[in-house]
């Protein structure tokens, strides 16, 4: 058995190493990523595709931990080592590196008109006039609920806000399931799940958040409360003791079909999908009354970039417009449900549950989490402090209204908005 | 004549033998020391002292001091951690030495049965690793799937449990007492060590003056333990404000929830290195750590002139 995968890997290496011979002649782009899981999926799915159309660029994908990325990067970046294209974290990490110098300006690359403002906000310039990275996948908010749960104590999936309250009545009422699996023990879930999932509908997506930007609207606007308000009442449905109810928890309950409905992020599908064993669905976040306009969070999550000093730089932009393209999208999503490319060509997902996040973007209007561009530079840090104050107001611990103003007020403390 | 040239010619060689050897000796402590131990604390102190203006490094004196105290945002984090970390010390104090100090006083009864057993298992939470504790006791207090609601399901008291770990109000003395519970085995090991080493003489002593039991532990044994209490108080004061991996194991680098389990530790930990989109601010970090630094130094200063010299001595 040994000797034989020996055999069997030398065998592979001789073979991998002769073709490298063959092709010698080649460009070779070098991908560097921090996406190690992925690492199957590049080389099975997403390098074949491309090669297979582009004859005479072979794409290498070498991916670093997280944890170490960032730093790795960097110093890959000093001593010009780094590889021709460049995995774009969302927001000032990757502004950082193009204001150094070290990627490249994409404003012009074909492919990019397949995106929309909103997905390349996150690797744009401030005033939006440069853009430095593809987007290449987002994540996208909502619920999740158990579809056997709902069909047994006969509740339709609710779409406005009266609704869902009447459904988790229902839930609470019959007793056999936790109307809502979240727990504020970690903090995030209360703010990522929880105020930036229903948020957008109140604050109207982009329209509210570059207000927030330019300083016209403040986190104490009525707009901005009314989602504490919100999440305020959440607090009768959650399970006993949330407040020392971590993530883990949250999504065990869920998945061990003992709570009815999950505040999600669409990064949940593909771990839901192998442990839950009974059917689900999605619906979006509720809008106030019917026939209002519905806004999801459809977060940027990942981008590639290119190396400006990449001595390929042709066979770079090639193949960079070819992650903008949809035969890019479609193989990516596909491969991984619960990311979506950004691309604004609709992409059909064979996971049921991915598919139903992703068709929310035809009928609602698309934005990002309100804290992460710009806002959350300085000290006291918005979106620190929006996971301390949503635990707080789902907790009791502080009213809509303090919580507002303590962001507010922080927010002040450095922020002056350019006029 | 000869045999004193000899003598002085040997002395000569000796005493400079004898200095190459002390040179020798120190040299690997003194380089391992100076390298992690005083060059970072004096860089931080430095590092304390400046600021990034513009993106160059700029000497702004108590700059950083007066940031630290006259900005109300930082003063109300840093104020909050100190009152926390005094709470967690005083804890310790009132819990986990008196208990230490019973403990050891069990064991050292010399018709007790099984104590090298009971030693051991006392001790054994001390050797855990911290992330261990965080998430074993994480797991025992948790509403859900814990241990503890389960037990006192049984005996029909569930009404009393509470997710301790999650309310404001409960947190910090939670994480304080899982704390005592790690780490109560090192005050009962060294108060076990200095009640053995109690000459029998003495005991028997006041045995034939009729001191025994209870009486004998408050007027024998306890003003001989009192210099190991001293050391162990100061022990668990600078290991308490040098505390910060139980907190961030059990609760995050926030320190939740809404702040109440923050300690100078993890404000340290987030101000340095940053958090999430929070980005790291390593001067305010060294002006945290520097205060620090002088909390505990007046700690152990004040223990060291005013306690220790006026502990009494006995000598057998």
């Amino acid at each position: 058995m040994g000797s034989t995968t020996l055999k069997s890997l030398l065998m592979a290496t001789s073979i991998l190493a002769s073709a490298g011979f063959a092709h010698a002649a080649d460009t070779t782009l070098t991908i560097e990523s921090w996406r190690t899981d992925d690492l199957a999926i590049w080389q099975e799915k997403l390098i074949p595709a491309f090669e297979a159309k582009n004859p005479g660029i072979k794409v290498k994908f070498a991916p670093t931990p997280p944890t170490e990325y960032d730093a790795a990067l960097g110093a890959r970046f000093d001593a010009g080592s780094a590889g021709d294209i460049i995995t774009c974290r969302p927001f000032d990490k990757s502004l950082e590196q193009f204001k150094r110098g070290n990627l490249s300006s994409l404003k012009s690359l074909p492919g990019m008109e397949n995106f929309t403002p909103v997905a390349k906000a996150a690797w744009s310039t401030d005033d939006g006039s440069d853009t430095f990275c593809v987007p290449m996948a987002s994540v996208i908010h909502g619920f999740i609920y158990n579809k056997d749960a709902f069909d047994k104590l006969g509740i339709a999936v609710p779409t406005t806000e009266a609704e869902f309250f009447a459904a988790l009545d229902k839930i609470k009422k019959d007793g056999t399931y936790i109307p809502l699996a979240m727990g504020t023990k970690d903090l995030w879930e209360a703010a990522t799940m929880g105020y930036q999932n229903i948020g957008p509908n109140y604050w109207k997506g982009e329209e509210g958040r570059t207000a927030l930007i330019k300083g016209t609207q403040k986190l104490t606007d009525a707009d901005w409360v009314a989602p504490y308000k919100t999440l305020a009442k959440w607090k009768d449905y959650l399970g006993d003791g949330f407040e020392a109810q971590t993530y883990p928890d949250s999504q065990n309950l869920f998945t061990l079909g003992r709570a009815a409905i999950y505040p999600a992020g669409s990064w949940e599908i593909s771990l839901f999908n192998t442990q839950a064993q009974f059917k689900m669905g999605a619906f979006l976040p509720p809008v106030q009354k019917a026939g209002d306009t519905c806004y999801i969070s459809d977060h940027a999550d990942l981008g590639a970039a290119m190396n400006a000093k990449s001595k390929n730089p042709e066979a770079a932009k090639k193949f960079l417009s070819w992650v903008a393209s949809p035969e890019f999208a479609d193989i990516y999503a596909n491969a991984l449900p619960g990311f979506f490319s950004l691309s604004s060509t609709p992409v059909k997902m064979k996971d049921p549950l991915a598919q139903e996040f992703v068709s929310w973007r035809e009928k609602c209007k698309p934005t990002i989490r309100s804290t992460y561009q710009i806002l959350s530079r300085g000290k006291p840090n918005l979106e620190n402090e929006t996971w301390v104050e949503s635990a707080n107001v789902i907790n009791g611990t502080d009213t809509p209204e303090v919580a507002a103003k303590k962001l507010q007020d922080g927010l002040d403390s450095w922020y002056k908005p350019a006029k | 004549m000869s045999t004193a040239d000899y003598s002085q010619s040997d002395s000569g060689q000796d005493k400079r033998a004898r200095r190459w050897h002390i040179l020798v000796f120190l040299l690997p402590a003194v380089i391992v020391y100076t390298a992690i131990m005083i060059l970072p604390l004096i860089e931080t102190l430095r590092l304390s002292l400046f600021n990034v203006v513009d993106g160059q490094s700029v000497f702004v004196g108590f700059g950083n001091f007066q940031t630290l105290f006259g900005e109300p945002r930082w003063s109300a984090s840093f104020w909050n951690a100190l009152r926390n970390n005094f709470v967690f010390f005083l804890i310790h104090m009132l819990v986990q030495n008196p208990i230490g100090v019973a403990l050891a006083a069990l064991l050292s009864v010399p018709k007790l049965r099984f104590g090298a057993f009971y030693r051991t298992a006392l001790f054994l939470p001390t050797l855990l690793s911290f992330v261990i504790v965080g998430f074993i006791w994480k797991l025992i207090l948790s509403p859900i799937w814990g241990v503890s609601p389960y037990l006192l399901d049984l005996v029909g008291l569930k009404s009393l449990f509470a997710p301790w770990l999650g309310r404001p109000d409960t947190a910090l003395i939670t994480v304080s007492l899982i704390s005592v519970w790690q780490n109560v085995g090192i005050p009962t090991m060294l108060i076990y060590a200095s009640m053995l080493s109690i000459p029998e003489e003495v005991l028997e002593a006041a045995e034939c003056d009729g001191i025994t039991g209870w009486s004998q532990f408050w007027k024998i044994k306890l003003p001989l333990i009192l210099p190991s209490i001293g050391i162990i108080s100061i022990l668990t004061f600078v290991g308490n404000f040098n505390a910060f991996d139980l907190v961030y194991t059990v609760q995050g680098a926030l320190a939740g929830p809404d702040g109440s389990t923050d300690i100078l530790g993890t404000l340290l930990y987030r101000t340095f290195f940053g958090f999430q989109l929070q980005i790291g601010d390593k001067s305010m970090g060294a002006t945290i750590a520097t205060v620090m630094f002088l909390i505990i130094l007046t700690g152990v200063c004040i223990y060291l002139f005013a306690i220790q010299r006026r502990m009494r001595r006995y000598q057998f």
